[in-house]
């Protein structure tokens, strides 16, 4: 199983990496993964790879073999499409980060272009409406628990909510325990019952 | 044993943990910094662990350590071995007793660096042994095996990891034991003492040294022929993560090949590769920065008169700059086998990395650029922008240096007209003022690198007469490697809390006579105190000190009220901060990002932008 994890440098994609490597590893299953650290961490684009599974070699991921691409901001899902296989899927959240760049510019980055784009290039793809349910959650941070809610839920990882949610129990302080679980298990409903839980 | 999830880095620490290392120094760097930072965390207890003010004498301190006999390591990255080659370089004709790996980390790509430097081609020239794993597990075996290779003919070893080593993260079993040492102590000996006659036999021994550990390593674990392959009589060379890329495209392409695993490029194993050659007539070779393993394969066939062609860099076959990646390797070894499926693989061979991906997304949709900015709140936009201000209609230049400030070279700010090296902005503004003596010269420089190399620089503009501005960008951390502490904050990696530095004091002993604090977030006031520096003859120095914003958390936000917002956009285009963007012709601060640094409340003329309050929100 190969999982691209993509958005903006501080989004927390490293520690939702962390997240979804640990529960495999929970599981009894080989784990290799890179990331970005250094220079691009500062508001950057960032890509964690994590790859599950025996005669895995490179920490990278190569092109059109990724069975998932989470995207943290939707520019940064088109960024990485081309690590996506063919009938890969895509979890990606709605709402755009304006680079600074684009604002000094004036250059329009339209959100709604890169969400249609996705639309008419992936065969399979979940827009997830993170903004609202961070606010749900009480947190913009969360967001790197809601997404791998989402994939979790969606059955790429292999591996299902509550093995992420007991690696969240078992990672993370109590005091921000309930809120994680929360924005989890909203991820998770993201889905409905068009996909196995 | 449970497994665990491990970094390389921290491979590289629990190894040399294992293997009994019990003095530790280092300077932060990417991709090496994590190194360190796991002995700190891990330290059983009786590990000596420290930053060091910079790389060499972070060097001088272990090797003092290791002529004592303990095991002693040193971290750096590549860039940070310039900064110590001097006492390398001797060290490496002195020897050590105790076991001592010098780790220093190559950044192909480069993806947070300035050079493509090899290490490995630092091993040649310095004539020490390097060790360069495929992988984090191997690095945690090899470097146990470094430290014994090390007391074994008693000198210091590279040891050698690169990126998508260092900052790749595995299954490990990490074993609890740690080997027990206890140093000799240090024994009085003249052979301690470098001296040109001692130097000359050492020559000569380390020439002799180095024919037996060339003859030694064909033996090490590490380095190997595997398998025979699909393909009669080609083979490939790999070394480092190209050793990896190799198995992953094999593995892709559904083939095999025979393969000459090289872990140990100095002194190149030399019998093993003769081995490997007999058997081909042609070679493959997958590595990256400099063609050395192609190089030490020409010249063995062309010394024993070998018929192999040997394909790498050096023939075009693979791109001589940027980082390999499993499609460029891909592409190579369909290419050299014959085989179909080099497909559009072919088209990624020039030179293309993970990191340069802001230019090669989807062809057909236009994606905004997203390079790395100063963050909002950073307090260096505050100090470029004051200094910026404070120059308007002035001739000045603006020298800048190693750190996060290097990214005020981006628009808008532009404050960054030269970067080099580590403490090069105090020394470059020098050299320029004596061409350009009607320019206001400027020399930014952080806290960290100030002590790193700085200080020099400054006794010498002191000491020459020179006239320039030097402005430290104090953030009381060392924030690019991911807020290290130094000697002006007074925390040791021990734990401990130490008097600290006063870099104003550190100025005023050295003879700088105009000093001025300020704090960079009062716009007016720090623009008044840039323009008295300006306008002082001699060395002046303005210290704008607040802390990186990845030291506290935000207690104010500020808020643009939009009944008062007229739309001009000077917010943004004056400041580039990442939480300001335009909606409905309106400013807008995103609450999520916003520090509450206030400097776009002072930059706004309509006094459209206010205090929000206390942030309700998780940062």
């Amino acid at each position: 199983m190969n999982c691209i994890l993509t958005g903006v440098g501080g989004q927390g994609t490293i520690l939702a990496a962390k997240l979804i490597a640990d529960t495999a590893m929970a599981k009894g299953l080989q784990v290799r993964t890179a990331e970005t650290i250094g220079m691009a961490q500062r508001g950057g684009s960032v890509v964690s790879h994590v790859r599950i599974g025996e005669q895995v070699y490179s920490p990278l991921i190569p092109e059109k073999t990724a069975d998932l691409i989470i995207g943290f901001e939707p520019a940064e899902a088109v960024r990485a499409l081309r690590y996506l296989k063919e009938d890969g899927l895509v979890i990606v959240s709605k709402t755009a980060l304006k680079p600074a760049s684009a604002a000094l510019n004036e250059k329009a980055y339209e959100v709604s272009a890169m969400l249609t784009y996705l639309q008419e290039k992936v065969s399979k793809v979940i827009f997830v409406d993170t903004d609202s349910i961070c606010q749900k959650c009480g947190s913009p941070k969360v967001i790197n628990v809601v997404l791998p809610g989402v994939a979790a839920a969606s059955g790429r990882l292999g591996f299902t909510v509550d093995e992420l949610e007991a690696t969240l129990r078992r990672m993370l302080p109590e005091k921000i325990l309930a809120m994680n679980l929360r924005a989890l298990h909203e991820g998770a409903k993201e889905l409905g019952s068009d996909y196995p839980s | 044993m449970p497994q665990e999830l491990v970094m390389g880095n921290e491979a590289i620490a629990l190894g040399a943990l294992k293997a009994g290392v019990s003095v530790v120094t280092g300077y932060p760097g990417t991709p090496s910094t994590e190194i360190l930072e796991t002995i700190a965390k891990r330290n059983p207890g009786d590990v000596y662990v420290e930053w060091s003010v910079n790389e060499k004498v972070a060097l001088e301190v272990a090797a003092g350590a290791a002529l004592a006999g303990a095991r002693t390591m040193v971290t750096m990255k590549q860039v940070g071995l310039n900064v110590a080659s001097d006492p390398v370089m001797s060290l490496a004709y002195i020897g050590v007793k105790g076991g001592m790996v010098i780790v220093v980390a190559d950044d192909p790509g480069p993806i947070s660096s300035q050079t493509e430097q090899d290490t490995r081609q630092f091993g040649v020239f310095s004539k020490l042994p390097v060790f360069d794993p495929t992988s984090p597990e191997e690095a945690y075996e090899m470097i146990g095996q470094a430290f014994q290779y090390s007391e074994k003919y008693q000198t210091p070893v590279l040891f050698r990891p690169t990126t998508r080593i260092c900052h790749a993260s595995v299954s490990l079993e990490v074993s609890s034991e740690r080997l027990q040492i206890t140093p000799e102590g240090f024994v009085k000996d003249p052979k301690w003492v470098i001296f040109p006659r001692l130097s000359y036999q050492n020559h000569i021994k380390i020439e002799n040294r180095n024919e037996l550990l060339a003859e030694d390593f064909a033996d090490f674990k590490g380095n190997e022929i595997i398998g025979s392959g699909d393909f009669g009589r080609k083979g490939i060379a790999a070394g480092g993560i190209s050793y990896a890329y190799a198995q992953e495209a094999l593995a892709l392409l559904g083939v095999s090949c025979k393969l000459f695993k090289v872990a140990t490029p100095y002194p190149f194993p030399k019998k093993l590769a003769r081995e490997f050659l007999q058997d081909v007539d042609e070679v493959l070779v997958l590595e990256e920065l400099s063609p050395y393993i192609e190089r030490e394969l020409v010249y063995l066939s062309g010394k024993y008169q070998l018929p192999v062609k040997i394909k790498g860099k050096l023939t075009a076959d693979l791109p001589c700059a940027g980082e390999n990646t499993v499609e460029i390797v891909q592409a190579a070894l369909a290419k050299f086998l014959g085989l179909k499926g080099a497909g559009e693989g072919q088209a990624l061979q020039n030179g293309r990395s993970l990191q340069s991906s802001q230019d090669e997304a989807s062809p057909d949709i236009e994606l905004p650029a997203r390079p790395p900015v100063l963050c909002a709140g950073c307090p260096h936009r505050a100090s470029f922008y004051a200094v910026k201000k404070a120059m308007k209609g002035r001739k000045a230049i603006f020298c800048g240096d190693i750190g996060c400030y290097t990214l005020g070279n981006a628009k808008p700010l532009e404050m960054v007209d030269t970067c080099l090296c580590m403490g090069a902005d105090v020394t470059m503004a020098q050299g320029l003022q004596r061409v350009e003596p009607d320019c206001v010269n400027f020399a930014f420089i952080g806290d960290s690198t100030f002590f790193h190399t700085g200080i020099p620089g400054v006794v010498n503009a002191v000491y020459n007469e020179s006239n320039i501005v030097l402005v430290v960008l104090d953030n009381s951390t060392t924030a690019m490697t991911g807020n290290q502490p130094h000697p002006g904050t007074g925390q040791t990696m021990m734990g401990s809390i130490s008097a600290k530095i006063r870099i104003d004091k550190v100025l005023e002993a050295l003879g700088v006579k105009h000093i001025a604090l300020a704090n960079p977030f009062d716009l007016a006031e720090a623009q008044k105190v840039v323009t008295a520096a300006a306008d002082y003859k001699g060395v002046a120095a303005v210290i704008f000190e607040a802390p990186c914003i990845q030291l506290f958390k935000a207690t104010e936000l500020y808020y643009v009220d939009k009944e008062k917002c007229n739309g001009c956009r000077l917010c943004i285009k004056e400041l580039g901060c990442p939480a300001m963007y335009m909606a409905e012709k309106k400013a807008v601060i995103s609450p999520s990002l916003c520090y509450g640094c206030s400097l776009c409340a002072q930059v706004c003329p309509f006094g459209a932008i206010e205090l929000l309050g206390t942030d309700g929100g998780g940062k």
